[in-house]
Order: structure tokens, then sequence, then C-alpha cells
């Protein structure tokens, strides 16, 4: 889990500690392959579509999702990654550090540019990243891919590509990791 | 508590390294089509020069502005200083226009840190007499690790006025931290007057050390030198010391050339090895605003302190 969420969800710098399995290995692989087949179909191919995972969480599922892309339709769209770290609302609130540069490998003006992030929550980094893709150029449209939306936004922000809906309390945090997506609390 | 950089001194290798892997993130925003992020919105960077400057204070005015913070801009030619007003009340003065950041360059080596006494702001020691000079050896340490990949085992020449450079001082700090092997090459007028606890080798031979040189670092020469009596010419100097066609062809073909401006040609270095493949005194340039923008961010909006509260919320 992102070392961001571990210092953030109280009691601050905890342990998680998992209490249920919410999909396995198997799960996700057909989550992500299902999400690549709704992204050829809304977008009527690949054409103009450009992965980006968000740091940190998002960045090996946007590499997942352009690998089932590529399984699908045999073009693999370019992959780039945002650290939206310099772009957030809570600057100054919270510990905030990037934690690898930003990779955008093309030109964004007029791509459709498809967000990846593990957890979709309150949206803010959504927001943030919002701010940081229209830096580098006018898409002609950005979409979201989340692998779990859990609820909870503080922002009007909705994703396109839902692996899984999971409603949760608050406290409680969402892991998702190469083996799977855990639901549980953070301990001392 | 309000952070601070006032020197290499008394940063550890970790801390240095955390700052320079920081800087790859920035140094990615300055090859941006639109080179500047939100981070420091509504935060004031104050430059605060009591000596003359040209780079460095158009560098960290730079980074300020790529960061979105407000620049001001303080300047002592043209300050009330020469009518009088005491350092103090300056610093005061300044800081009451709710400064965030006060980047401090002075003649006398220790100002910045009297000033970080008299403040809440951050101060960033960018030169104190013939003190310290961090930032600049953080982008030289920056620009080196770009290159060859880490300081480990280099063998780094510092050549010329070592006794009277504050960049020099910062170097062998943070260079040695990270793993270099340093020799300092000058005519002994120009070495400090003692050199006990520095992790240094000594040459006055720059033909016998070239060869061996992974970094051959050369430090400005200034006329004043002459006439306070440490060289005799600067023609003698050059003869001795001048990095010319002839000696850059002793250096190894992947070694690297650096400088940290303003350049005398045909003095420390001459004008064709200033454009010599092997010289990166342009990287030290750009790698210098990148260096600086992690510098301000990681004082003022990391919020590095607020890390330590909440680990001590946990442990409580």
């Amino acid at each position: 889990m992102a070392e961001r969420e571990r210092r953030q969800t109280p009691p601050f710098g905890g342990v998680f500690a998992a209490h249920a399995r919410i999909m396995d290995a198997d799960d996700m692989a057909r989550a992500v392959s299902r999400m690549a087949h709704e992204v050829i179909e809304r977008n009527h191919g690949l054409d103009l579509v450009v992965v980006i995972g968000l740091q940190t969480g998002g960045v090996p599922l946007a590499e997942r999702l352009a690998d089932a892309l590529d399984e699908i339709e045999g073009i693999r769209p370019p992959v780039g990654s945002l650290d939206v770290a310099l772009y957030r609302d809570d600057i100054g609130l919270r510990p905030v550090i990037p934690e690898a540069a930003t990779d955008i490998p093309v030109d964004l003006d007029n791509s459709i540019v498809v967000l990846v992030d593990d957890v979709l929550f309150t949206g803010r980094t959504i927001r943030a990243a919002l701010d940081a893709v229209c830096d580098f150029g006018r898409p002609r449209a950005i979409q979201l891919a989340v692998m779990v939306d859990r609820g909870h936004r503080e922002l009007p922000i909705r994703p396109d590509f839902v692996g899984k809906n999971l409603p949760t309390r608050r406290d409680e945090v969402v892991d998702v990791h190469l083996e799977g997506v855990d639901l549980g609390v953070m301990q001392k | 508590m309000t952070a601070h950089l006032l020197g290499i001194d008394g940063m550890d290798r970790a801390e240095i390294e955390e700052l320079l892997d920081l800087t790859d993130t920035f140094a990615e925003i300055g090859r941006r089509p639109i080179a500047r992020v939100p981070a420091l919105r509504g935060r004031t960077v104050a430059t605060l020069f009591f000596e003359d400057s040209t780079r460095t204070r158009v560098s960290f005015d730079t980074a300020a502005k790529r960061l979105s913070a407000d620049t001001l801009n303080f300047a002592a030619g043209s300050s009330s200083l020469s009518k009088g007003e005491s350092l103090r009340d300056t610093v005061d003065v300044i800081a009451s226009y709710g400064v965030d950041a006060l980047v401090v360059r002075h003649p006398m080596a220790g100002t910045p840190h009297r000033i970080a006494d008299w403040t809440d702001a951050s101060v960033i020691n960018a030169g104190d007499g013939s003190h310290e000079h961090p930032t600049q050896a953080l982008l030289d340490a920056y620009t080196i690790r770009q290159h060859r990949g880490a300081l480990d085992g280099m063998h780094v020449g510092i050549v010329g006025d070592i006794r009277h450079s504050r960049v020099a001082r910062s170097n062998v700090l943070a260079f040695s931290a990270l793993g270099a092997e340093i020799t300092l090459v000058a005519p002994t007028t120009l070495l400090p007057p003692s050199l006990v606890g520095w992790p240094v080798r000594v040459s006055h031979d720059l033909d016998e050390v070239l060869p061996s040189l992974d970094v051959c670092y050369l430090l400005r020469m200034q006329r004043e030198r002459i006439t306070e009596g440490l060289i005799p010419s600067v023609r003698e100097y050059v003869s001795d010391y001048g990095l010319d066609a002839a000696r850059a062809a002793r250096l190894p073909a992947d070694a690297l050339i650096c400088h940290p401006g303003p350049t005398n040609r045909g003095v420390e270095i001459s004008a064709e090895v200033a454009t010599d493949p092997r010289s990166v005194i342009l990287d030290q340039v750009v790698n210098g605003v990148s260096v600086r923008m992690a510098v301000l961010f990681l004082l003022l909006g990391s919020g590095r302190e607020l890390v330590d509260k909440a680990e001590s919320v946990a442990g409580a």
C-alpha cells in the first residue's frame, strides 16, 4: 500500500491488518481483461488512447491494462506514469513527497487519456491528476479506470471503468497488490 | 521547528541522497512544455543578496517561480542598507512581508545562521563568505551522479583557490559524504592554513593528477588574489593550473569538467576546454534550478515535520 495512506490513516503510521480478501489474483486478471474490453469498446479501438498510471498504485495496473489491450487488439498503447504530489490540495496540511519522476512519453494534444489508479476514494488525487494532465496538453478526452471504487467521494468525480465497487467504512483501508485486493484497517 | 538549509556540514549521506533523488522529479518539470507546478502556491520566497550574484539569484528565483511561489528580490546595492539600516532591521522588514523562505548570500561567514535565529522563515544559505554554498555542492553532486551514476569511488580533483572558496568547502563535504575521493590541487598560498580533518589529499602538480581524475572541478580564480600577493601573476597561474586543451587531453575520455561559474576563460579554463564534450558546465546551470526546487519544496511544501508528528502520535 502507498506510504502516504499508511501515514495518513488513523492511527497514523500503523500496520495494515487485513480482515477480508475481496479479490484474488484470478479475479483481478478477469477485471483487468473486462476493463480492457470496455476501453476498446468506448473508444472504438485504441487509435488515440494513452494509458497513464498514477504513482504509485496505478503504475503497475496501467502496465497490466496496456498488456490486456495489446492482447485483444494487437496494439499496445503508449503508457506513462504521473506523480500528482505537487498538484495536491493538502500540501502544507499533510506530508506530501513525490515518489518518482513523471514520465509522459507522447504529446497528449488530441489524445484520449485513460488515467489508471488502484483505489478511488475521495477523488482528490484524480482532481490533482486532471490538473497535471492539462499541463501536458489538451487531450480530446480524459477517462478514469480504477481497480476498486470504495465510495466516500468529496468531489464530483466518477470512474469510467471499475474493477470492483466496494462499500467501505471511512476508517477502513483497501490494499491493492499483485496477488489481490484486501480490505482491512490500520493497527498500531 | 522551522527547517533550514545552512550548510552541507551536518547533513549525512542519507539526507543528501534523499534530496538528490527528489531532484529527478523537479528536473522532469523543467523539461515540460509548461514548466510550472502549483506546489508552493501562496508561499513567498525572498532572495536576500548582500553580495553580487547573477546566476545563483536567478536560479533560486526561477526555482521558486516554477513551484508557483511568489518571489521578492532584495539586493544590498539598491537598498536602505546604504542609508545605514542594520542587518537585523533589514531582515525584520523583509520578514514582515510574510516571507516563508529567505535565501541569503552574505560576505560574512555565519550570517545565514544568525538570520535563522531571528526569523520564523526557512533560511537557505546561498553562500556565506568563504564558509559554505550548500546548493552549489548539491547541484554539482547531482550533475556528477547524472553522468556517472554515483560518486562512490570517483576521484574528484578540485583545482584553484581552495582557500577562499565556499564552493570547495561545501563540495568536499558533499562529495566525501557520497563516497568520492578528493584531491585538492593548488599552490600552497591558495590552500587553507590547516587541512586537519579534511578528508582530502593535496597536490601541487595538476599534470600528475589529471590522468587519474573522474571529475576535474575548476574554481574561479579571482584577480584580487594577485594584489594580495597569493599568486605572482595570472600568467604563472595559468601555466601551472589552467586547464587548456593540452592538459584536457591528459584527462580520461569519460572524465567530467565542472566549473561553478562564472568562468574566467583563458585563466582557470581555456575557451576550447569550456566547450569540450566532457564539459558539463551548462548541465550544472540547468541542474541548479532543479536542485533548488527540491530544496524549496522539501523545506516549504513537503510537510516533513508533519511526518515526524504523525509518527510520534502513532508511537504514543
